[in-house]
């Protein structure tokens, strides 16, 4: 009479069945809000960032609510966010976002962390014909896919290390010598954003006919990078790069003191994502470090007012910031994206709020936002900091520039 | 590649450098493998939980540090905590698959490890953090090669736990109890050991070994939450080359790994740093199966 | 002869229910695709865990080599495979509907073909190794290929490939995947219930319970071991291409070669819902799919620790899974007459002994 397959069978059915009863999808508005969705890094190696990324949205969607919220045919709306935790991981990225728009109903998303979840949860986005502005993939292999549905506040990563080799090139002159002279050192972890930061300054350092001496890329769980530093030692570069998000940063910073690397000058991404001041100390001055965006320049724009002004309020609002990672403020600059298209859309059509997306021409706190065919925004520099003692200081490009730049770097 | 080794024979200096970078980190690689060795060896227990112990240890180092404690001295406090952690964890789940298949207690420490790294993870975040001794750092050489004065610390103390260590298996009634156990463990309880506590006091002096380890390494390098995987792995790289109960070959093998790993990242690149560790893994496996095969008639 | 009724008449039920499902439940498709590659994986990592006792952390090799050999043969068909991966994306990308399907298909079958290759090469050096060896070796084996392909710049390095992407509306391209997902995972089931219904079936038991002394018997263990991987790997090759395409962006570590998340799931479903069995992999891939997605958002954070202390109770406390237990429990169901609980019990000591 039973039987071991009808048991089974038994078991599958009300598996089946209860999958089915599993949540029901609502809509992307919902009464009056409206709802934005987001996988995000919570857990895994991505998940400082992930979690200044998520403060940064928080923080945008809390202000805005608080001044009266989004007008869209003559009714005030409130925003609200639905979090995913990707696990730092692009499968579950893809598979998550596909769940925001499938089963909770959501066409309005931001970004994830990072180029590679953005690289996993872009095609997702773009086949489902749902808007996504995002704040933390900078690859520029997100631009050339030819998607009309990614929209990106933050420059490409080819820009990050691009005006310290400029910087490097310059100095050599100034000294009498030719830049392609210059020697420089590479260690970049080995993942998508890393990788495209590489070929950024690989292009131009071939652009000045410098050496690359050192080629290194760091693997995942790398605890020591001692051995690419003796080599460093043994070769001589007059320039050394790094880039491996927090991570990466925190590493190099830590074994390039207790070494004692005398390179001229080290430029480094994620300086403030990784805290080295804090950590580090007096060890990391003169570093070089790429940013997004500075609390000391002179934007301004609606909701937080000058970029000093947003810096204050998010120190306000979170434990535990000595210095805002440029990481939140992009992620509040995408809200804030948001909030203007839609009232100049004046309708939650998704067709026409990505037209107006499209359109977006805006002054922020973040920097001036407007977007090229290809969804990169086109209206704001990378500038280029130094840490002089202890303090981060613009020095480049010179139309931002605040301090000289110290060089040779001094090696504790 | 071919430049990088160019490198080294024009400049013979930076070899220097390497090798002792590669000897101060195989000692401690070698102490974590010891604590691999002796539950191996005692209980048949596979540990994969072994590297998180040891990032455990670095963890309590870096919060004492946190609170202005001197790293150093989490030495004793993560050697006594981690015994005390490994006590509880033996209790709870090694004692009910020591009697199992082998596959049992490595499947089993593998679910030890994921909660360990996401426990961590959890309370201290993913990012890399260190313990500052706040050491000197010697320069020699004319400049070439750096000697940070608390490679040179770790590395005593590291010779100085593992002599004590081999003082107290020869020489206390636990070490001795411990010792008759892994010869022969009914032997043992019929001569009136208590092999149950014989084994919880092992794995639990595993956990603590690899907890002073822990505090060495965040020390010389830095902690992660997710980085204790690699640390098991060159544990078993280094008891599978050593076999077990072979103190020397532990210690031959650690320094041996530690020397692989910094010859490759200078001379084939920081990417194939980690995939020398699991490439000896699985060359050693093949070297042993090799020799199994020869001897497979004669022992069955 | 009404056993056998029943058995068609569930087997047609869930055809019908899998056929059905994507149109029921249109939102749900890629989580239910998921559902029959999580069936393949646990039904070939029990090939050789639970009916031969080979209990292997690295099945996941096959995934992820027949994913990048897949997607290798889907752009290499028309495009320079360097320049296409080449970090910032030069090449502007264009497939047209036959392009895509061409490559598509073939690079699945070079990715099974491939991934058997592979599973003969790693037989050769992985099959000696015994118990716990065997398992660390085949982890190592997997860990090192991950490594290597993240090394390996010609096929993008640490920074991944963007699949070329499917020509058509989303939800034809779901079902397009889902079905082929069901296809594969269904051939597995049908294929290992033939096999098992063969002499291979004993013979692989044999080896688990005894290997020496099935040796002695005539049987020729290596090639019986080899031949088993082989099909495994056939199939993981298979899902392993498939998942890529579904994810649309593959990079070695978190998407091709998951040891610590797809490797480990596979062994606790099979160990969930009770191993050497042919339905309980089924039983416990559908179990634990479902838990998985309904409560792994909710869980903020801890879903890993949860899972961790799910391995360890699973392994600790209930190590025979649910049909290992529910066999225990009314044997009866299973065709086992009581007389034969000696000879059954008999069994599992053997097996506990190995």
């Amino acid at each position: 009479m039973f039987s071991l397959e009808k048991s089974v069978g038994f078991a599958l059915g009300a598996v089946v069945l209860s999958a089915a009863i599993a949540l029901p999808a609502s809509a992307k508005v919902e009464g009056d809000t409206i709802v934005l969705g987001s996988a995000i890094s919570l857990t895994g190696k991505y998940s400082t960032n992930g979690i200044h990324a998520q403060n940064g949205y928080e923080l945008a969607v809390k202000r805005i609510n608080e001044m009266g919220g989004v007008k869209v045919g003559g009714k005030a709306y409130k925003l609200k966010v639905v979090y995913y935790d990707d696990e730092s991981t692009p499968a579950r990225g893809a598979q998550l976002a596909e769940r925001l728009i499938k089963q909770d109903g959501v066409q309005f998303m931001l970004g994830p962390y990072s180029s590679g979840l953005t690289k996993a949860i872009a095609p997702v986005t773009e086949k489902y014909k749902v808007p996504m502005v995002e704040a933390e993939g900078a690859s520029r292999s997100l631009f050339t896919q030819g998607y009309k549905y990614l929209f990106a506040v933050l420059s490409t990563s080819e820009q990050y290390l691009a005006s310290s080799i400029d910087l490097a090139a310059e100095i050599a002159k100034k000294n009498g010598k030719d830049p392609s002279d210059v020697k420089i050192a590479m260690a970049f972890e080995n993942d998508p954003f890393s990788l495209d930061v590489r070929a950024g300054v690989v292009e131009d350092a071939k652009k000045y006919g410098m050496k690359i001496v050192i080629d290194d890329k760091l693997p995942r769980d790398l605890s020591d990078m001692s051995a690419t530093l003796t080599k460093t030692r043994a070769l001589k570069p007059d320039l050394l790069v790094v880039s491996g998000h927090s991570k990466g940063a925190a590493t190099a910073a830590r074994q390039i003191a207790e070494m004692k690397i005398d390179t001229p000058m080290i430029a480094m991404t994620h300086c403030e994502a990784a805290k080295i001041v804090d950590q580090f100390g007096a060890s990391t001055n003169d570093y070089l470090c790429p940013t997004q965006w500075a609390e000391t320049l002179s934007y301004k724009g609606d909701y937080f007012g000058t970029a000093a002004e947003y810096d204050a309020l998010f120190k306000q609002t979170f434990d535990g910031y000595k210095n805002v990672p440029y990481q939140a403020a992009q992620a509040s600059a995408a809200v804030l994206v948001w909030k203007d298209a839609f009232e100049r859309a004046n309708t939650f059509d998704v067709p026409k709020v990505r037209d107006a997306l499209a359109a977006t021409d805006m002054k922020t706190f973040y920097g001036g936002i407007r977007f090229s065919e290809a969804g990169n925004n086109i209206a704001k520099p990378m500038v280029l900091r130094q840490i002089q003692d202890g303090i981060y200081n613009v020095v480049a490009p010179s139309k931002w520039a605040s301090h000289e730049v110290n060089h040779p770097r001094k090696a504790p | 590649m071919l430049d990088n080794l160019a490198v080294l024979s024009i400049a013979p200096v930076f070899n220097i450098q390497l090798l002792l970078d590669g000897l101060f980190i195989g000692a401690i690689f070698a102490l974590a493998a010891y604590g691999l060795a002796l539950v191996w060896g005692v209980m048949n227990v596979k540990n994969l939980a072994q590297g998180d112990y040891v990032i455990m240890g670095g963890y309590i180092a870096y919060s004492l540090g946190q609170i202005g404690v001197h790293p150093i001295l989490g030495l004793p406090v993560a050697f006594v905590g981690m015994f005390a952690f490994g006590w509880i964890v033996y209790v709870l789940i090694i004692r009910r698959v020591i009697e199992r298949d082998l596959f049992t207690s490595l499947l089993a420490t593998f679910g030890i490890a994921i909660v360990v790294q996401q426990v961590l993870n959890q309370i201290y975040g993913p990012e890399v953090r260190t313990a500052d001794a706040g050491l000197e750092v010697r320069t020699i050489i004319g400049g070439q090669v750096t000697v940070a004065d608390i490679r040179i610390v770790s590395f005593v103390l590291a010779a100085a736990l593992a002599a004590s260590l081999i003082l107290f298996m020869k020489r206390s009634r636990m070490g001795q109890a411990i010792r008759a156990t892994a010869q022969d463990a009914r032997a043992a309880k019929i001569m009136g050991i208590d092999t149950d506590r014989v084994y919880a006091f092992t794995y639990a002096l595993n956990a603590a070994i690899c907890g002073a380890a822990g505090v060495l390494i965040s020390m010389i390098w830095v902690i992660q939450p997710f980085f204790g995987i690699t640390h098991s792995i060159r544990s078993f790289v280094i008891v599978t080359a050593a076999g077990f109960g072979n103190l020397p070959g532990v210690i031959m093998a650690g320094l041996g790994l530690g020397l692989a790993e910094q010859y490759s990242g200078f001379v084939l690149g920081a990417e194939f740093q980690q995939a020398t560790v699991v490439g000896l893994l699985v060359l050693v496996l093949v070297i042993r199966q090799i020799q199994q095969g020869r001897q497979r008639q004669v022992v069955q | 002869m009404s056993g056998n009724a029943t058995q068609n008449l569930l087997h047609g039920a869930i055809l019908v229910a899998g056929i059905a499902a994507p149109f029921l439940f249109p939102n749900y498709s890629f989580q239910l695709a998921l559902l029959w590659i999580m069936i393949l994986f646990a039904l070939t990592w029990d090939i050789l865990g639970g009916q031969m006792g080979y209990n292997s952390l690295g099945n996941i090799l096959f995934f992820g080599a027949g994913m990048y050999a897949c997607t290798v043969v889907q752009i290499g068909l028309y495009y320079d495979v360097g320049a296409y991966t080449s970090a910032f994306g030069a090449v502007k990308v264009d497939f047209t509907p036959d392009q895509y399907f061409t490559g598509l298909f073939l690079g699945i079958a070079v990715a099974a073909l491939l991934s058997m290759v592979l599973a003969v090469l790693f037989g050769w050096i992985v099959f000696g190794l015994r118990g716990p060896y065997f398992a660390i070796g085949t982890l190592g084996v997997a860990i090192a290929a991950g490594e290597l392909i993240s090394a390996w710049e010609w096929v993008g390095a640490g920074g991944g490939i963007s699949l070329p992407t499917y020509p058509g509306e989303p939800d034809a391209r779901a079902n397009f995947f889902y079905f082929l997902c069901m296809a594969s995972a269904v051939a597995t089931f049908a294929f290992l219930k033939w096999l098992y219904s063969t002499r291979f079936k004993l013979a692989i038991n044999a080896i688990r319970d005894d290997e020496e002394k099935a040796e002695a018997m005539g049987i020729h263990t290596t090639r019986y071991k080899t031949v088993a991987w082989t099909i495994a790997a056939f199939f993981l090759g298979i899902s392993g291409a498939l998942f890529g395409n579904m994810t649309g962006f593959i990079e070695p570590l978190e998407v091709a070669f998951p040891t610590v998340t797809f490797g480990i799931f596979m062994v606790l479903m099979v160990l969930l819902g009770g191993k050497g069995t042919l339905w309980g992999p089924v039983l416990g891939a559908a179990l634990f799919h479902l838990i998985k997605e309904v409560t792994w958002t909710h869980l903020l954070g801890w879903q890993w620790v949860a899972l961790g202390l799910l391995i360890i109770v699973n392994v600790v406390y209930f190590q025979q899974g649910i049909l290992g237990w529910a066999r225990d429990r009314w044997p009866e169901l299973f065709g086992i007459r009581v007389e034969d609980r000696q000879a059954k019990a008999g069994v599992g000591q053997a097996e506990a002994a190995e």
